[in-house]
């Protein structure tokens, strides 16, 4: 297409000054090892006008600085293809810049507080060892770790008191109120201790257990910011462009930069960018994504069209309505409203446990003064030894025992191509005893697939499927697919509406209608409106490819080893019901319905609940939005519309199914080790409370004591790691970043 | 025990030095690309053609190395 090479692409909505210069950061596709730094850095380096070039092999991003009277933005890019590269424009979201902060304070914190931690042990283990040691240097090693302890204690618990805070102003208790507590406590009383010349001081203990917890934080902290960067990238790879009119021009410009009152004009092939109404033109669009549909809709001027629509057969003029002016739109919007303000307010187990923690221990130390005293104890012994238990219960495990599971866990769903939206998605997706599938794009791939290709002759195959790669129709796109080598033929022509035609080996090769290719063909779409012919002949020789929605490659073994479980499985789609009966029968599933619509979908699932029947939703089209926001947990694949991706609490890649069976098998066992752990914890207090309570827990015993369970803690949440993780298959997804996507894209 | 009072300070202003040091890494920056960091050694850019292509004796030039 000759226009394509000419049009203008505008991608001023990612460009920042700085400097002087332009910058833009990018996304860049299937940078897989350390050549590839080289390689685009000093690619790019070379380009007249490019500043600098950055290129994170950590998150795949890339920063250029350019002069921008030398070099556009799209210039940029095109260079880059040129070395070899796809790049996409990326804004950065303001929750990833919120995020990258948080990390660097959560770090700062940890530096300080592991400072303190050492060199107060330092001098603690100098206390507790030196028994022929003076009072007068005892004293002065205690104020010595006051020094230390208070300004550090003040910098690193911060991220705790205030946490601590902000849920005793909401009336609520966290795992860090008796964090907190324990760390004030135990500062106040080693300093009253160290003032009048008494041989114990704790303040080793509290900054010791800040560093642990802040081990544990910074860890979770990173894992999500990890996978928080890779759905960043697979967001700016997804990002759509519309042909946009400036004027008499057309100009392509990236989605998000689009406006209510925009005239786009919508080729066949592409997808439409916006909801809007056709202004003229008539098309058949495939709704799939939108509705679950997989027949084809025909639309004319004045007809409402919604973003994720793909245009098959003609060219259509639209215009860009407002989001929420669409009749479905609507609906989906009202009904999400309804769907996330009823979603039940899921308490994690982590405070669920903090909630019977705190009132036992804090009952506890009560019950320890009162004892003492009456055991005729002076009043200053019985509140140092109160303060002691409140300081060996510390939470240390208790408060690791969740978040180290969660961050092992979190990393092995990473490994398996599942992105967690979500925080406590681990936990509840280990509760579900019902797991509720979308049919179009969840059990079936996103896109439509050639369905006969095992019956055609490998080298005949080859070239149809190259020759597909010069048109841009969506149907050509199913047979480009099988191409091996993704070489177009030269001079290869596409006649609008019928095919495209390329000279090969001296002869004429033709694919597209039947009737263009001079095909007669006996193929009946029969009762399946879904599924499309195109014919292809060469010298002679012809075939006629079917193409139709194909179940994911491994949907049937996916669905039994759900079964195996003992989950129930239940089909919801919006499709009719003629197209989801034989997927269906093909998995074994024989609770399903077709041709819902979104409020249907979540009166069935809202049925379920009131059964008492905790449900998993896979879906990914725009109409199974509100069911996911409804259900207990839900999932889509990173090919869903975007409303449905932000509502789900996970997302998958690639394009197998097995990412959910995973990550319920994940979430299971990390639920497993949640509760391990919170008994581990539990056990390791029933010995050392009571030593505490007889007034025995010096320092010494209370940092053994403290650092041995943290230790056991993390120990055992290490196996929440599954013994054979599948990274031989998944791996490559994850690690190549956008490398999933760029095979489906 | 006298030289408590200079060695302990001493220890200290050492401790505070690395966690100096540390601070202003993270500031940095040093931490934003770890990955990128540990294969970046590996590029020879900074090395010069003259000595990044050692002279092979014959034998060796395109014959494969046994490992």
């Amino acid at each position: 297409m000759s226009a394509a090479a000419t049009e203008t692409l505008d991608l001023s909505m990612f460009v920042h000054r700085r400097n002087g210069a332009a910058h833009m950061d990018l996304a860049v596709e299937d940078v897989g090892c350390a050549a590839c730094i080289r390689k685009i850095e000093g690619g790019l380096k070379q380009i007249p006008g490019v500043v600098d070039a950055r290129l994170n092999f950590t998150n795949r991003r890339l920063a250029v600085d350019w002069r921008e009277e030398e070099l556009s933005a799209a210039g940029v890019i095109a260079a880059l293809e040129d070395i070899g590269y796809r790049a996409h424009p990326f804004q950065q979201e303001r929750a990833e810049t919120q995020e990258a902060q948080h990390m660097r304070w959560l770090v700062k914190c940890l530096a300080v507080a592991g400072f303190a931690a050492m060199n107060i042990m330092l001098l603690s283990v100098s206390v507790w060892s030196g028994s022929d040691m003076s009072q007068e240097t005892r004293d002065f090693f205690h104020w010595l770790s006051a020094l230390i302890a208070l300004p550090a204690a003040a910098y690193a618990g911060q991220p705790f008191f205030q946490s601590a805070w902000r849920a005793l102003r909401t009336r609520a208790l966290n795992m860090d109120v008796p964090i907190s507590l324990g760390v004030i406590l135990a500062l106040g009383m080693s300093l009253v201790e160290s003032a009048t010349h008494q041989p114990h001081a704790y303040f080793d203990s509290a900054t010791m257990l800040l560093f642990f917890l802040l081990c544990g934080r910074a860890l979770d902290h990173a894992m999500r910011r990890k996978t928080r960067a890779v759905a960043g990238n697979l967001a700016a790879l997804k990002a759509d462009f519309a042909h946009r009119f400036d004027g008499s021009e057309v100009v392509r410009v990236p989605a998000a930069a689009l406006k209510p009152g925009d005239r786009l004009l919508v080729r066949p092939g592409d997808r439409v960018a916006a909801d809007g109404v056709v202004l003229s033109g008539t098309s058949e669009i495939d709704e799939s994504l939108v509705t679950g549909e997989t027949e084809r809709r025909v639309v004319a001027t004045g007809d409402t069209i919604h973003a994720g629509a793909v245009n098959f057969s003609g060219t259509l003029t639209m215009l860009v309505t407002a989001a929420g002016t669409g009749t479905l739109l609507d609906e989906v919007e009202r009904l999400l409203d309804r769907a996330v303000a009823n979603k039940s307010n899921y308490v994690r187990l982590a405070d669920r446990a903090a909630r019977m923690y705190a009132p036992v221990v804090h009952a506890t130390a009560a019950l320890t003064v009162l004892g003492w005293l009456a055991a005729g104890a002076s009043a200053h012994d019985a509140i140092v030894t109160a303060i002691a238990v409140l300081i060996i219960t510390c939470p240390c495990a208790l408060a690791l025992a969740i978040p180290a599971v969660q961050v092992v866990a979190s990393g092995a769903l990473f490994r398996a191509g599942v992105i967690l939206n979500s925080g406590d998605a681990i936990e509840r997706l280990s509760e579900i005893d019902t797991v509720i599938f979308d049919k179009t794009g969840t059990l079936t791939l996103p896109e439509p697939r050639v369905d006969n290709a095992a019956a055609i002759a490998p080298d005949l195959l080859e070239r149809v499927a190259r020759l597909a790669l010069s048109s841009r129709h969506p149907l050509a796109g199913a047979v480009a697919r099988e191409a091996r080598e993704r070489v177009p033929f030269d001079g290869a022509i596409e006649e609008p509406g019928q095919g495209v035609r390329a000279m090969i080996d001296g002869a004429e090769a033709r694919l597209g209608s039947a009737a263009f290719c001079g095909v007669d063909t006996a193929w009946d779409r029969g009762d399946e409106p879904g599924a499309s012919m195109i014919a292809f002949s060469h010298a002679g020789r012809a075939v006629t490819l079917v193409v139709r929605q194909k179940l994911r490659p491994d949907a049937v073994e996916t669905a039994a080893a759900l079964r195996a479980r003992g989950l129930d499985l239940i089909i919801l789609s919006g499709d009719r019901a003629s197209a989801v009966e034989p997927v269906a029968a093909s998995l074994g599933i024989t609770d399903w319905r077709g041709g819902l619509n979104p409020a249907q979908k979540i009166a069935a699932i809202d049925a379920l609940k009131a059964q008492g029947r905790r449900v998993l939703m896979v879906g990914d089209g725009l109409n199974d939005a509100p069911a996911l926001a409804a259900a207990h947990v839900s999932f889509s694949p990173i090919s869903a519309a975007d409303i449905t991706q932000a509502h789900a609490d996970a997302v998958f890649l690639g394009e197998r199914l097995a990412p959910v069976l995973d990550a319920v098998a994940i979430a299971c066992r990390a639920r497993r080790l949640m509760q391990q752990n919170l008994w581990l914890a539990v056990i390791y207090n029933a010995v050392a409370v009571p030593v505490a309570i007889l007034g025995f827990a010096t320092p010494l015993i209370a940092a053994a004591a403290m650092s041995g369970s943290s230790v056991l803690v993390t120990l055992n949440a290490l196996r929440a790691r599954p013994p054979r993780q599948r990274a031989a298959v998944t791996a490559p997804e994850s690690r190549g970043l956008v490398a999933a996507e760029a095979s489906t894209a | 025990m006298n030289v408590l009072i200079y060695l302990v300070p001493m220890a200290l202003a050492l401790g505070l030095t690395g966690l100096a040091a540390f601070l202003w890494s993270l500031r940095a920056g040093q931490y934003e690309d770890m990955d990128g960091a540990a294969v970046r050694v590996l590029s020879d850019d900074d090395v010069t053609p003259r000595d990044a292509a050692p002279t092979l004796r014959p034998g060796l030039r395109s014959g494969s190395i046994d490992v």
